[in-house]
């Protein structure tokens, strides 16, 4: 029973721990399936929960921070949209620069407004998104197995938390279910053939990087209310990489993309849950290399060893009329 | 790089343009300036005040530049290959691995020049190795470099970690570090120099390595113009058709140029490690390898722009010190927002204003602006 | 006269220094299948990007069934009923065909309703025109000429009128080109316009009821087909240009220095580009391939020195056999005595960034005199190539200077200096005069007769008749991959231009 609780609690610290990963790689997915890579996922999630803990710290509502959260977010993937659509700048660049302004601008901003060394200041309950208890949760408590998973492992989590899983089936219809989704993944395949049809691509690449950020100041929102009191700076820690990696794992798919940010939320609680404490037939895992197993895992997809990841064909490329 | 722009005069190519782009960089870092409440006029001043101002302020911008020649030379002769490798601060990260094993090694029975060369042999080695996998993943597998680089920069940032707590660490300390390297292993420190000119400079970690950097920027340059190999990566960087033609082995010139490369990321090492800590411990790379990036975009991949825009990082990150200690609205962190916005204005948005430059010189002087001839795009 | 579906007057187009289109005046009666005949760069393609709103004219009209309209875009050609089928396929390759026919022409928000309609529609067409396709299938699974149904579709499910079709057989085999003249029959009789853009004089004879004839971004005849015969079509597409007089005597040819035996190569599509050819060149003659371009001269080329995979067959160089498995390495061949001037001159035959003395010894940058062990010996390589700007008139003559700076004749000559001062044992020389002024022209000419009379074995590539024929000993005619006919240079360019055009031989001698 003491092991079933183990795993309990592994599993409902796996569902937390991949929430961020989740919203940054869907939003990467908005992007990437359009034809914009955008390795820049780090530096919007970073600077989206930077507004999210400023704004919830100064109004109190943590609807205020997500509103934040949203636009600031947005606007750093207009930027990138700016440099890669607009100017056919190089789309790699152009991520890494929004990496760098947003890691060093939450710091700046941060210090400036609140002077607490790069923090925001720490949220009450209303300023942040809490758990949510659903119906029974307590009642249901003492049943036998499906008791914990019902009342621990999916009661009990925040509505960003709902909201990330509802957004991985939301996104597959989006996707292959709409005119929007059609035209974004043809523009991500060959964006003549959408030019040709009379549909701008410019304005659906925009439109995809807008998702994208809307997408990513949600991670930034549920790192900063939910899974924390505020901001605490450079709390993305790398997360914006881990998405990315999850989403070239799961080959730019929605529901695999679920699965893969589970696998490295759980490669991540299971880290910090064995801490040291040594295995049974593998012996004592270095907690380093469970930390390092995602992008292990990623090398060796994309070096083609376990399935071959092929990226949208007009992936990074400026679209120019051909002449 | 092929621009599908028409042509400006190579001043305002090499000369106007740039200009242009840091300018805008830094105009919209002083309008972060004024958004956090102080004046950017007085922080520029501060900044070159604590950069340039005193014999100690120019020792740590040259140590600091030290370490970004390293970090955008790397970037720079991949980019001659048309590569972008942004793993130079986990290829950083594990050549400190190489140059402390030598220094562990030698410390107690060579002098410092002799542990000297053999620590910038593991650095390179070690940096170079690091930046072997992606480049043969590229070239044999087609493996996006940019995604797998970023990935090594993080397994190596887990890998010297568990080096660090693991391994190197001795039994008596606490931190995760190797032991304190013993005389054969420290660099001895390039401060007379100032002194010399009759600057005063009470204690900076400005060293050795600095020559060495410079040394490197020289043969960089002689690697890329005056090598066989140097034209044949400046071959496939510009046309890997060219390349193929010319019998240029294409796996082979993208697995040397990245040996190149994160050998020379992996020798920023030795400044911090064997210059100034006389030990390796966890992050000691601190964003050097990401500045490279800065600081061969600002420095248009040619080691003539690199040092001096190393030289200017530098004098970001010493008088971003001095900044911080005055203005404690501003910390060092403001240094990263310029990273970002040079790389932004500098590297992505480098033709934004290459086409109102255009109509501008066009209106002065229709001859100077045309189309390049072409026959080759007919329909 | 029938009333106009299109009206073009006084059409033009620059492309920097290009002029794709001049001065074009062109009618299009409505329910006909109306042909453009022109050699590859005549500006056809030009021309019907931007009836299709893919350009915008520089000046002049378009009128649509009587109307002025301005096409700022496709969607604008598409609301005015006008549909295209592109030489190079706009289609998604991963998507099915439901969802490319129904890309940008979706009912609705949501596909459902979009996709239900669709299918609808797709059986209707089928049925009226017999376009049979699976509408589920992934359009990449699809062979080369259900593709092209696809895009057809697409064009039908706009409801378009008229209907355009680039270049629609060069990617299909003769059996699935009659199919596809049944169906542009059909759609005519269904009250539709065809506009065909060709180069092949068979098929405008085939289906078309008028045609007209482009040549170097000009409009030059309207015929009705009926009223017109192959050979004036063959002489107006070709031109009577200025017959360059190149003075040579007799050629002396020696013994074999190139052999190619049964060679078949494919491209990444898997489509059969050479196909089965075989042919050799003897010391001291000049051997010219003549050939619409995109007959698969540029694979021969490029697979005959090292560059290119080649699926069987085999290649000899002066008696050694030549590594045909795409792993060859160009420098050894050369080292062997071939050089090579390419056909791609700005992206293969020149690294245009480089400075003029770098592309003076591409490919050649291995040999001692260039080098001082590992470096470059600078002086050398620019005393070299000093030395080649002078002896091939190259300006400007400044070997510091980037090639990109060097006007085509100038780049064409800076190659041809290059491979021919290696002293080679074969010259394989593809378009040597495309986009090279006429004081060039002269120059590289009397250099490839140089060439021959100094012994060597030359193969000239060329889309340009007229250079092959007064440059060449021997003339091959390459049609669809296959050496379809071999002439002396007495040929007549009719009789030439009707193999190039795939008119059979016993047709043409007819």
């Amino acid at each position: 029973m003491e092991a079933f609780d183990t795993l309990i609690a592994v599993l409902d610290s796996t569902v937390r721990l991949s929430v961020p990963l989740l919203f940054a790689a869907l939003a990467g997915l908005y992007s990437e399936r359009s034809g914009v890579f955008d390795i820049g996922l780090e530096g919007k999630m970073l600077a989206g929960a930077f507004a999210a803990g400023a704004a919830a710290a100064v109004t109190g509502s943590a609807w205020a921070g997500l509103a934040a959260a949203v636009v600031v977010s947005v606007f750093f993937a207009l930027a990138h949209g700016f440099a890669s659509i607009t100017h056919r700048g190089n789309q790699i660049v152009s991520g890494v620069a929004i990496n760098f302004i947003a890691a060093g601008s939450t710091i700046i901003l941060g210090q400036a407004w609140f002077s607490q060394g790069g923090r925001t200041p720490l949220l009450s309950a209303e300023g942040r998104f809490n758990a949510l208890h659903l119906p029974f949760a307590d009642a249901m408590r003492d049943i036998p197995i499906v008791g914990p998973i019902y009342s621990e492992l999916l009661s009990g989590h925040s509505l960003l938390v709902y909201l990330a899983f509802l957004l991985v089936p939301f996104t597959w219809w989006a996707l292959f279910r709409t005119r929007f989704g059609l035209r974004l993944r043809a523009v991500g395949e060959n964006p003549a053939a959408v030019d040709t049809a009379g549909i701008s691509v410019a304005w659906l690449r925009y439109r995809a990087v807008i998702c994208t950020g809307v997408l990513t100041g949600l991670a930034g929102t549920y790192l900063a209310l939910a899974q924390n009191a505020g901001f605490v700076k450079d709390m993305t820690a790398g997360r914006g990489f881990i998405a990315l990696a999850a989403l070239i794992f799961a080959k730019w798919k929605p529901v695999p993309v679920m699965f893969a940010c589970l696998l490295f939320g759980f490669l991540d609680a299971f880290a910090i849950r064995i801490q040291g404490t040594p295995l049974p037939v593998i012996g004592r895992v270095p907690v380093q290399l469970m930390q390092a197993l995602p992008y292990i895992l990623t090398v060796v997809l994309l070096a083609g060893f376990i399935g071959r990841a092929i990226p949208p064909r007009a992936g990074g490329v400026p679209y120019v009329k051909e002449r | 790089m092929s621009a599908p722009y028409a042509k400006l005069p190579a001043w305002a190519d090499y000369g106007l343009i740039p200009l242009i782009n840091l300018t805008v960089a830094f105009l919209v870092a002083g309008l972060v300036v004024l958004l956090v409440g102080e004046n950017p006029f007085r922080a520029a001043a501060i900044l070159i005040d604590g950069a340039l101002g005193r014999g100690q302020g120019i020792a740590y911008t040259l140590y600091y530049a030290t370490s970004f020649i390293f970090t955008g030379l790397a970037v720079a002769v991949a980019f001659h290959c048309s590569l972008f490798n942004i793993g130079g601060e986990g290829q950083a990260y594990v050549g400190g691995l190489g140059v402390a094993l030598v220094a562990l090694t030698f410390d107690q029975i060579l002098p410092w020049w002799l542990t000297f060369p053999l620590a910038i042999i593991g650095a390179a080695v070690f940096g170079a190795a690091w930046a072997f996998i992606p480049a043969y993943l590229q070239a044999k597998r087609g493996s996006h470099i940019v995604i797998t680089t970023i990935m090594f920069n993080f397994i190596a940032a887990s890998l010297m970690i568990y080096l660090l707590v693991n391994v190197l660490k001795p039994a008596t300390s606490q931190a995760p570090q190797t032991r304190t390297f013993l005389e054969g292993a420290h660099l001895p420190k390039l401060n007379w120099i100032l002194e010399a000119v009759g600057l005063s400079v009470r204690s900076a970690p400005f060293n050795l390595t600095f020559l060495l950097a410079l040394v490197a920027a020289f043969l960089v340059w002689v690697l890329i113009w005056r090598t066989k190999l140097g034209y044949e990566i400046r071959m496939r960087g510009h046309s890997p058709k060219a390349a193929r033609y010319a019998g240029v082995s294409e796996t082979r010139i993208i697995i040397v140029t990245m040996l190149v490369s994160g050998g020379l990321a992996g020798m920023m090492a030795l400044n911090p490690i064997m210059g100034d800590q006389y030990r390796l411990h966890v992050d000691f790379v601190t964003g050097a390898g990401f500045v490279g990036i800065a600081v061969a975009l600002m420095g248009r991949s040619h080691p003539a722009g690199i040092v001096p825009a190393a030289i200017l990082f530098g004098m970001l990150y010493q008088g971003g010190a001095e900044l911080a200690f005055e203005m404690p609205g501003i910390s060092r962190d403001m240094i990263v927002i310029i990273q970002g916005l040079v790389i932004m204005f500098a590297g992505a948005l480098e033709h934004m204003f290459r086409p109102s430059l255009q109509t501008l010189f066009a209106s002065f002087s229709p001859r100077s602006v045309g189309a390049q001839p072409s026959e080759e795009g007919r329909a | 006269m029938a009333e106009a579906a299109i009206e073009l007057a006084g059409i033009n187009k620059r492309f920097g220094a290009v002029h794709a289109n001049r001065d074009i005046d062109l009618k299009i009666e409505a329910g006909t299948i109306h042909g453009i005949i022109g050699e590859n760069g005549a500006g056809k393609s030009t021309l019907m990007s931007i009836i299709y709103g893919f350009y915008q004219a520089d000046s002049g009209e378009i009128r649509v069934g009587g109307n002025s309209v301005q096409i700022q875009s496709s969607s604008d050609a598409i609301a005015l009923g006008i549909g295209m089928v592109h030489q190079h396929f706009m289609l998604v390759h991963n998507f099915t065909v439901l969802e490319n026919v129904i890309l940008g022409a979706e009912s609705a928000p949501l596909l459902g309703t979009s996709i239900a309609r669709a299918r609808s529609e797709l059986e209707r067409l089928e049925r009226e025109y017999g376009l049979e396709v699976d509408p589920e299938a992934i359009v990449e699974e699809l062979p080369v000429g259900l593709q092209q149904r696809v895009e057809i579709l697409k064009a039908l499910y706009r409801g378009a009128d008229i209907l355009i079709l680039d270049e629609p057989t060069g990617v299909l085999t003769p059996s699935e080109a009659d199919h596809l003249f049944r169906i542009l029959r059909q759609l005519k009789d269904e009250g539709k316009t065809i506009v065909l853009i060709t180069h092949k004089l068979r098929e405008i004879m085939a289906v078309t009821d008028n045609v007209s004839v482009m040549r170097q971004g000009a409009m030059v005849a309207t015929r009705k087909t009926a009223e017109t015969a192959v050979e004036e079509l063959a002489e107006l597409m070709v031109g009577r240009r200025v017959l360059l007089r190149v003075e040579k005597g007799e050629a002396k040819p020696g013994g074999f220095l190139l052999s190619v035996h049964n060679l078949t190569v494919r491209d990444s599509r898997g489509v059969t580009m050479v196909d089965n050819v075989s042919f050799d060149v003897r010391a001291g003659e000049i051997v010219g391939i003549a050939g619409v371009a995109g007959n698969g001269q540029s694979e021969l080329l490029e697979t005959i020195t090292g560059i290119r995979k080649a699926v069987s067959g085999s290649v000899t160089l002066d008696g050694e056999p030549v590594d045909l498995t795409g792993e060859a390495d160009p420098a050894d061949l050369r080292r062997r005595g071939m050089a090579h001037v390419p056909e791609d001159r700005h992206h293969m035959g020149l690294v245009l960034p480089f400075e003029e003395g770098e592309n003076a010894m591409l490919g050649y940058h291995r040999q001692e005199k260039y080098l001082k062990g590992p470096f470059l010996d600078i002086e050398a390589i620019r005393a070299d190539a000093r030395d080649k700007i002078e002896k091939y008139d190259i300006r400007p003559t400044d070997c510091r200077l980037k090639t990109a700076n060097f006007s085509g004749g100038n780049q064409q000559k800076i190659v041809l200096a290059r491979e021919m001062e290696q002293d080679p044992k074969v010259l394989i020389v593809g378009q040597p005069t495309r986009g090279v002024d006429v004081g060039a022209i002269e120059f590289i000419h009397k250099r490839l007769i140089d060439m021959r009379d100094q012994g060597k074995a030359v193969l000239l590539v060329s889309v340009e008749l007229d250079e092959i024929r007064s440059l060449s000993d021997r003339i091959l005619v390459m049609f669809a991959g296959r050496i379809v006919g071999e002439r002396g240079p007495e040929a007549s360019e009719g009789e030439l231009g009707l193999l190039m055009a795939g008119v059979e031989e016993k047709e043409a001698a007819e």
